[in-house]
This record gives structure tokens, C-alpha cells and sequence, in this order.
């Protein structure tokens, strides 16, 4: 076995890895693609050892992606669903880390709404973790499977341009995405209003763009972020009617993209808010499925190569 | 350490430092009691008198003792993270003599009965003197004015509504006008609420990377610039508390230029640190309000120099370890000072922006000036507040060993140069190291 083929603890973010960790992540998660897709997929990778997806924001889609990837490779899943009232009750990230310390699992999976939360519960527990989502900041299995869609589809991740279009200022997605995209020699835009971009944000290596026609003229990839009602503290926008018109994805709109261009939501997708209904459902434009399938094996290469730096180092 | 003043004290070999008149130079100065009886480069040129006792200083600079001019206490209310006994001995530790408190305790200081408890239960301590605030709003709602005329009759400083910022432009300028009937100062909490709500750190490049909403600089200037219509309206006389960016910067250095009786001050997290200190989701340096860049660091910096920002007080806050380890945006901001203040104010002199008699001018003379204190200076037959420190003398900040109740320094760890050696309250030495 290769030794430290992802020599981190952790997959707290994507800032920070490089293109040859990525592409390592990226290779593997291949090969889970095509094990997923056979009748024998059920590997012993990690048999024996214990998962946690402790979550304290509603998901179905990236839970169940964990749940799946965690026991195809032979592991023990317990998902752990933290209503908002248990930490009304007083139990802090601190004590939630000492709890499972005391429970001796392998991987932590961990959602939280608040950006650091999971780098923090990382410094005290002895498990590897897995940011699933932290607030604002990462989600950096999200960013590596839509890499990994990319790539199947274009068969390569560098000169290919890419608009990212809609809530950038709230998106963990976005951010990851762009620290991916940017290591991996893509060229990213960003297409939104002013209120939905966060500040200097063209120091993160984009190019900006507040006109939908202008963003996507030529893109390879226009991949669509969610607008997240739940996160809108203040007003953003003025309306649902007024962001689709400008900001919605349409044929129209995508005339302009690249003839092959690929459309990609990270989903759950508000349909005619920010993406065309029909756009969403057309098979051959839309990724949108295919990204949920690259999820679960991009989930399955994580998990193995955190466990094997687990048992190679100390064991 | 004793508690009743002893008789006659000779601190002798000390380089003498007294910025109100310019004094610096190696002497030494003899107290009676509560009192500075006599200083000066001759004194006892011809031979110590039988009957004092003679503290040798070796060459370390005796100063008036520092005025902190913006300290948090948590007592009453919140005693578990500071009392008035643990904050009064971080001052004494810090070479802080007097210290002025925030009416952000539980209750508020807004009524006189809160005066004086506060002012009982330090004269007790018998540590650094302690000055309160009080509200300049009743529960500091930021709605009805306190009993602003009483309350500075029953010894309150000046008038703010702490942490929070007076809000609205009419309860602002009502508060300055009434103030000014007595001729007392309002000191504001600068920030435009509206723009700081939800905001965790500097807004700028690096929240954008940490994905935690920013407050912009904005916040800062566009208080001030609407404070100073007020000031030029009523007349009143108003200060600006913790000085962070470069266009507040340029708000107060206007105002100034025009004429209108505006102060401020700033806090050593303001020009010794950046907002890089919050990298890695570090709440010990989420503070109010937060760090700023680099170019708003050396803003505030040139303007200590150049003399816009009059004082530098520690802001001292303390946070329990249950409000600071939680995710970043859930933590409490501020961060103890009152240990690092004179320290931290030295790097302006090592790193060769100020003298150091202009440092400690801006802890001692500046403050007690704005404030009426008569404090902060060595004068003949005024008391004995004293601070000898190691201005050379080589640290590292350790939380862990600070007297605060409270750990929260955004300091943590720092290498500092300059030690208190001793500090004396009224003629005791209530702090003590060996030198």
C-alpha cells in the first residue's frame, strides 16, 4: 500500500491541498465509480471500524451519501440527526467532542452551521473528521465530486472555464469550489448580484460578473447555487420573480455558454428560482443526478484514505 | 505588603519619568504616607535622612501609575468572570492605579446606588482605585436618558452605554446636550449597529476565505461622522472609545482640526495586532470592535504619533472559557488587558514610533487630564500612585499566570519587552516583583 497517499489528519477544507492530494482523491474515487456501478460492490476496506455523520443542520442528500459510502466500505454508520433544542440544552461542541472521544470511532463526519465549527471540534477529538459543511466556509466533498463529474465528462479539470452563478456570499459550496477549481488550473467566474458576493472576493483568484450574459459567454461548466431562503438575514434580493429574470438560469441565458456546456446544481434545487425546470430535468445538459452518484464514491475514497493514515500511523 | 501606608519611603536610583512636565531623568522621589512628598534629580544628593526606608530601584523608570481609562468589570453580575477584587489586582499587576469601569455590569451602573457600591467595594480591595461610567441611557437601551446630573455628582466620570453604541441620532444628541449642562463627557461605543449585526470580524478578504460575516470600517466612520454633527450641534463635549480604522481616524482628526471638543482613544489589540490574528478561528482575538487591516493598523498607529488619538486605555474584558470555545460567530468578543497594557503601549516605543515619556503620557497625564482625575503625574503633596517598571526587560504573555479571572488575551503567548517591577497606591506597594 502506498504510504500517506493524503497526508492529512483531517478533510477540514480544500484551501490549503494541493493539485497532486486532489487529484489522488479524484483517481481513487474513479475506481469507486466503477465499483459502485458493478453487481459486487461491497468492499471490507473499513470493516470493523466506526463512523459518526453527526449533523446539526437538516440533510438528506449529503447524510445519506456518508451513510452509503460509509457502509459500502464495510463500516459501521450511526448517524447522529442534533436537533437545535439538545444544544439549547447546554452540551457545547467541547462536550459533544469529549463524548466521542469516550466512544473510540474512527471517523467523524460533522455538519454544522457555524463556519469553524468543525475545525474546532477537529482540535479535540482523536478521530479523523470530515467537514460535511461548515456554515459559510467549506464543503469540500461537494467541490472534489463536482471536480470528479467535471472531469469524467471534459476528461480534464485545467483550461476549462467555469461560472458559478447565484448566493456565493452564503455558500460554502461556492468557496470550495473556487479553491478547487483555481488549484486545479480551471478558470472560475462568478455571476451574481452585488448583495450575493462577498467582500474582495476577486482576491480569491476570480473574475467577476454581474450580468448573466457576460459571465457565461463561452463557459464549459455553469454550475448553479442554491439561493438559501433560510440564510437570507436581511434583504439580499427584492423578489423570487426579479432574481430568476436576472439571475436565473434558462435556455435563453445559456445560448450564449459554450454548445456543450454542462449545467450543475449542488441541490436541494428551488426549480424556477435560480434554474428552469425543464433545463434541470434535460439529460443532456443537466449533471445534476450524475453529481449525487459521484458523491457517494468521492465520500468512499475520503473515507479510506483518512482511515489508512489512521492505522498506518500508529498501529 | 502592608496595608496601612508605611511612614516614610525613599525610592532612590530611578529614572524618573513624569510626562506632564517633561521630567525624564535619574533621581528620586520620597513619600509620606498616602502622599509624594518631594522628587528631583538632586533629592538626597547629600545623603539619605535616618528615618526613611530607601527602596533602591537600580535604574528602572518610576512613573506615575497608569489610568486606564476603559475597563470592563463583571462585578456585579458576573463574577465569575471578573470581580472587582481579581480585576483590581490585574491592575496592580499591570502598573495600573486607576482604572475607569464600564457601566456594562448586571445591573447597570445607572443609578447612584450602583455608583457607589462599586466605588465601596474597590476602596475595600484597597488595590487600584476604581472610577466608574455610568449609563448614559437608563438599562443602556439606548432609549430614555439616566440620571446623568446625579449620577456625576455621586461620582460617575462620563456617560456611555458601554459596549453598545448610542444608536439614535435624537437620544445622541439629547444626551450630549444635557451633558453638556453640567459639563460632562459622553463617551461612544462607535459602530452603526446596523452594520455591524451579525458581523464576527473585519469585513475584507480574510471573512470572506473564513466564510464569517464582516463588519466594514464603514461601520466606525459613519458613527463618528454623524457624532460629530451632534457634537457641532450641541456643543457637547464627547469622546470616541477604541479608535480601530483609518477613516475613523480621519473623522476625529476633521473634527479636531474644526475645533470641536472631541477625544479619543485607542486599545493596544488596535496597533499591535491585525485582523490575521483571527485566522484559524481564533476567538481570543474576536473583539469590538474586531481587529482591522494592516494599513488600519498603522493608521492607528501614526495617528497615537501625531497625537489625534489622545490616550490608550486597555479595554479590558473578560470572558470565561464557556464564551470563548464555540464557533467563532458564537463567541463573545474582548479580550483582559489590563496585564499587557503597559507592555504592548512599549513596542510604540521600541519600535521607535513615540518616546518614552509620549507613551507613557498617553496611560497616565493624557487620560487623567480628559477625565479631571487628579491623577497620573508627580506632583508634590499628591498621592502616591506610582509605577516602577523594566522598560527592557524581556516576557512572553502566559494567560494562565495573569491575576484576571479571566484568560481571554489576544496576546496569548506574545514576546513582550517591559515588566512592571512594583506598583504603590497610595504610598503602599500593593504589587511586587523581584527586580
Amino acid at each position: 500500500m502506498t504510504q500517506n497517499r493524503f497526508p492529512h489528519r483531517h478533510l477540514l477544507g480544500i484551501e490549503g491541498l494541493g493539485p497532486q492530494e486532489i487529484t489522488t482523491l479524484l483517481d481513487l474515487s474513479d475506481r469507486y465509480v466503477e465499483k459502485n456501478r458493478s453487481a459486487d460492490r461491497k468492499v471490507n476496506a473499513l470493516r470493523g471500524k466506526t463512523i459518526i455523520n453527526l449533523f446539526y443542520e437538516n440533510s438528506t442528500r449529503t447524510r445519506t451519501s456518508f451513510e452509503l459510502a460509509g457502509k459500502r466500505l464495510g463500516a459501521d454508520v450511526i448517524n447522529m440527526q442534533v436537533s437545535a433544542s439538545s444544544v439549547a440544552k447546554g452540551e457545547t461542541l467541547i462536550d459533544t467532542a469529549m463524548t466521542l472521544n469516550a466512544m473510540h470511532i474512527e471517523v467523524l463526519v460533522v455538519r454544522h452551521p457555524d463556519s469553524g465549527a468543525v475545525k474546532l471540534l477537529s482540535e479535540k477529538v482523536n478521530c479523523a473528521v470530515i467537514n460535511a459543511g461548515d456554515g459559510a466556509h467549506e464543503h469540500p466533498t461537494q467541490a472534489l465530486l463536482d471536480a470528479l463529474t467535471i472531469r469524467r465528462r471534459k476528461g480534464h479539470l485545467d483550461g476549462l472555464t467555469v461560472a458559478i452563478c447565484g448566493d456565493v456570499l452564503h455558500s460554502r459550496v461556492a468557496r470550495s469550489n473556487i479553491h478547487l477549481l483555481n488549484t486545479m488550473g480551471a478558470r472560475v467566474r462568478l455571476v451574481a448580484p452585488r448583495t450575493l458576493l462577498p467582500s474582495q472576493v476577486d482576491r480569491l483568484g476570480v473574475e467577476v460578473h454581474y450580468d448573466m450574459l457576460a459571465g457565461l459567454k463561452d463557459v464549459d461548466i455553469v454550475m448553479m447555487l442554491r439561493v438559501q431562503n433560510e440564510r437570507m438575514k436581511g434583504n439580499f434580493i427584492p423578489s423570487i420573480r426579479e432574481y430568476f429574470h436576472f439571475f436565473g438560469l434558462d435556455y435563453e441565458k445559456l445560448k450564449v455558454a459554450k454548445p456543450d456546456a454542462l449545467i450543475m446544481h449542488p441541490g436541494p434545487m428551488n426549480r424556477g428560482v435560480e434554474l428552469d425546470s425543464d433545463l434541470a430535468d434535460d439529460v443532456e445538459r443537466s449533471v445534476i443526478r450524475e453529481q449525487v452518484e459521484m458523491g457517494v464514491a468521492v465520500r468512499m475514497a475520503c473515507l479510506e484514505v483518512l482511515t489508512e493514515n489512521l492505522s498506518g500511523g500508529n498501529a | 505588603m502592608s496595608v496601612r501606608a508605611p511612614g516614610r519611603v525613599a525610592y532612590v536610583n530611578a529614572r524618573l519619568l513624569d510626562p506632564a512636565s517633561g521630567l525624564d531623568g535619574m533621581g528620586a522621589l520620597l513619600t509620606d504616607g498616602e502622599k509624594i512628598v518631594d522628587f528631583g534629580p538632586a533629592l538626597f544628593s547629600e545623603g539619605l535622612p535616618a528615618d526613611v526606608t530607601a527602596i533602591d530601584c537600580s535604574g528602572a523608570c518610576l512613573a506615575p501609575g497608569l489610568v486606564d481609562m476603559r475597563v470592563q468589570l463583571r462585578e456585579p453580575g458576573e463574577e465569575h468572570k471578573e470581580t472587582l477584587r481579581s480585576a483590581g489586582e490585574a491592575a496592580v499587576a499591570g502598573g495600573v492605579t486607576s482604572m475607569v469601569c464600564l457601566p456594562n455590569t448586571h445591573p447597570a451602573i445607572d443609578d447612584v446606588a450602583t455608583v457607589e457600591f462599586v466605588a465601596r467595594r474597590a476602596r475595600q480591595n484597597g488595590l487600584a482605585k476604581v472610577y466608574p461610567y455610568a449609563a448614559a441611557t437608563k438599562r443602556l437601551a439606548g432609549a430614555e436618558l439616566a440620571e446623568i446630573g446625579m449620577l456625576a455628582e455621586a461620582g460617575a466620570l462620563g456617560f456611555t452605554d458601554g459596549t453598545r453604541a448610542i444608536h439614535d441620532a435624537q437620544v445622541m444628541r439629547r444626551a450630549l446636550s444635557y451633558a453638556a449642562t453640567f459639563g460632562v463627557l459622553i463617551i461612544q461605543h462607535p459602530e452603526e449597529p446596523s452594520l455591524a449585526e451579525n458581523g464576527a470580524m473585519n469585513e475584507g478578504e480574510l471573512s470572506t476565505r473564513l466564510g464569517l460575516a464582516g463588519i466594514p470600517t464603514a461601520a466606525e466612520a459613519i458613527m463618528l461622522e454623524r457624532d460629530m454633527r451632534l457634537v457641532a450641534l450641541t456643543g457637547g463635549r464627547y469622546h470616541a472609545a477604541h479608535l480601530s480604522t483609518a477613516d475613523g481616524v480621519a473623522v476625529i482628526r476633521e473634527a479636531k482640526a474644526r475645533g470641536l471638543p472631541v477625544t479619543c482613544d485607542t486599545a493596544p489589540p488596535y496597533f499591535a495586532l491585525n485582523e490575521l490574528a483571527v485566522s484559524e478561528y481564533r476567538t481570543f482575538a474576536k473583539l469590538s470592535p474586531p481587529l482591522r487591516s494592516e494599513a488600519d493598523r498603522q493608521a492607528i498607529v501614526a495617528a497615537i504619533r501625531d497625537g489625534v488619538i489622545d490616550t490608550i486605555a486597555s479595554d479590558h474584558a473578560p470572558q470565561d472559557q464557556d464564551s470563548k470555545r464555540l464557533p467563532f460567530a458564537q463567541a463573545e468578543a474582548g479580550g483582559v488587558g489590563l496585564e499587557t497594557l503597559l507592555p504592548v503601549s512599549l513596542e510604540l516605543y521600541h519600535n521607535g514610533h513615540l518616546s518614552l515619556l509620549q507613551v507613557i503620557e498617553k496611560l497616565t497625564a493624557a487620560p487623567a487630564r480628559l477625565l479631571g482625575l487628579a491623577a497620573g503625574r508627580l506632583q508634590r503633596g499628591a498621592a502616591a500612585d506610582l509605577v516602577l517598571f523594566d522598560p527592557g526587560r524581556p516576557w512572553r504573555a502566559d494567560p494562565d499566570l495573569f491575576r484576571s479571572k479571566s484568560k481571554n488575551s489576544p496576546f496569548d503567548g506574545r514576546p513582550l519587552q517591559g515588566k512592571v517591577l512594583r506598583t504603590v497606591v497610595d504610598g503602599r506597594t500593593v504589587f511586587a516583583i523581584e527586580a
